[in-house]
């Protein structure tokens, strides 16, 4: 095959990865932040179906999930949804499975908040959201932040479990034209492109890192 | 006027009673110190007053105003939290570690609350937090952040962050005692100051001859109870009490 053919079809597969992974931390990001909140209710059953539904999100694979959200459907309602389900299917899987590790993440950061800072904003007049936004939110971000890093560099590589329900991602292009053309060519460039991928990311990251490094 | 009034107050960890029916009045302009052995309930009480902690029976006013009362079970029962707001304004408390916010810097601290609590203008904030800073003698650390600061400065931070809001009465729970030691004098020269201003302030502290300075009544506290009170001279240099004389020969030798 030709080479223009071979990056065309991978660059593509590229696109809709990252697409995968874009709408994954768009909707999960914030999604976590709520999970945690419910993870820390007062309210026990909150509680308490949070912890199952984090629990079972960590302890099951990732790739079982996005099976179930996408066969589930139909399995358990017997209703066909359209091709382009397939791609839902991913993001909602993702968006689930990444919110419970955010989540837990964000619980982690903000247990460790020193109880001083609440209290020193609350004899100052702050109210609860004044302090959780303007003065918990903030110093809890730069705390998670290696954390949460790690999380999206998994996150580049995770993209590839689409493959699984033929979602057009790249390591599914690689897979049909190695099959294809029996080379591992595909599987080179397309690492390749998972590297750089992650290269960014990571750079990215550490950006933010340095510009929340004017404070200790 | 009496700018703070505490009767009969009780609090109770579990099972620990902690404050066993402390009363206490500070008038305005009054500074009283509290002094008293570790584990004697002095933060707990400068906390309950402060609301930091709930009490559990008792009566705290602020310039008249009603905070908590005792209801007919004995039980302390709280003013509605519009009023609660209210009174949280007369008061303001400096923690022993500070507890400035590390995000912030040392001028943003102390406008960050006026901006968003009382809802002044920036410019307004800024002129006042400016004005504090000089007082501290820290203008050329305005733009600093906490980090960057000895824990001197940054008590004196949290001094001025507590003042900016211009409390009726100002809490002090050892604000020494976290600091170097050749850092504690410039604290204590700043909250002298303040007493030569008329502040009215609550210390608790652990420094006695700067207690018999700077305060107009001193409280000596153990397991719960206010043991001995009165004058600085008195208490200090002749105390009447055994677990007084006890505590303080540790600390005068
Ligand atoms: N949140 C809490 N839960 C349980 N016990 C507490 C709590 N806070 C304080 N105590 C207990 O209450 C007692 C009084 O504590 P407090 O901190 O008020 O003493 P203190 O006089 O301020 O002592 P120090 O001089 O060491 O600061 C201690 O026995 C302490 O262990
Ligand atoms: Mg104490």
């Amino acid at each position: 095959m030709e080479w223009s053919v071979l990056l065309l079809k991978l660059g593509g597969g590229l696109l809709t990865s990252a697409e995968i992974f874009a709408l994954t931390l768009l909707f999960s990001l914030p999604l976590g932040l709520f999970v945690a909140f419910g993870r820390m209710s007062r309210n026990p059953v909150i509680r308490n179906i949070v912890k199952v539904y984090i629990s079972i999100m960590r302890g099951t694979p990732l790739i079982l999930q996005l099976m179930v959200v996408y066969f589930g459907p139909y399995y358990i309602f017997n209703v066909t949804l359209p091709r382009g389900y397939r791609f839902v299917a991913t993001i909602i899987a993702f968006v689930l499975n990444y919110a419970a590790y955010f989540a837990e993440i964000y619980r982690g950061g903000i247990e460790s908040m020193p109880v001083g800072q609440y209290e020193a904003a609350q004899v100052l007049g702050y109210n609860k959201r004044q302090t959780f936004v303007r003065i918990i939110l903030p110093q809890v971000i730069k705390r998670i932040l290696p954390a949460v890093t790690n999380e999206v560099i998994t996150l580049v590589k995770d993209t590839a479990l689409a493959f699984a329900i033929s979602v057009p991602e790249m390591f599914t292009e690689a897979k049909a034209i190695a099959s294809a053309q029996t080379t591992m060519i595909p599987f080179v460039v397309a690492g390749v492109f998972y590297y750089i991928f992650n290269f960014i990311v990571a750079w990215v990251m550490e950006l933010i890192e340095k510009k929340l490094g004017y404070f200790r | 006027m009496k700018y703070l009034e505490i009767k009969n107050m009780k609090k109770s960890f579990g099972d620990l009673e902690v404050i066993k029916g402390i009363s206490l009045d500070v008038e305005e302009g009054q500074v009283v110190a509290i002094i008293g052995p570790s584990g004697s309930g002095k933060s707990t009480l400068l906390r309950c007053a402060t609301m930091l902690e709930t009490m559990d029976s008792g009566e705290l006013i602020y310039l008249g105003e009603r905070a908590v009362t005792t209801g007919p079970d004995g039980k302390a029962v709280f003013a509605h939290p519009k009023q609660l707001k209210k009174i949280q304004s007369y008061y303001g408390l400096v923690f022993q570690n500070f507890n400035l916010f590390p995000h912030f810097s040392v001028i943003r601290n102390i406008i960050d609350p006026l901006i968003t609590v009382q809802k002044k203008t920036k410019e307004e904030s800024l002129e006042i937090g400016r004005e504090l800073l000089k007082k501290m003698a820290l203008s050329d650390k305005e733009n600093a952040y906490p980090y960057q600061l000895s824990g001197g400065q940054q008590q004196r931070v949290s001094i001025a962050r507590a003042l900016a809001l211009n409390p009726k009465v100002l809490f002090f729970d050892e604000p020494t005692s976290a600091l170097d030691p050749e850092l504690t004098g410039e604290i204590l020269k700043v909250i002298k100051d303040l007493a030569m201003e008329k502040m009215t302030m609550v210390i608790v502290t652990h420094e006695m001859s700067f207690a018999r300075d700077v305060a107009d009544h001193i409280i000596f506290m153990d397991d719960g109870v206010v043991v001995e009170e009165g004058m600085p001279e008195e208490v200090i240099n002749n105390p009447k009490n055994e677990r007084t004389k006890a505590f303080l020969s540790r600390f005068l030798g």
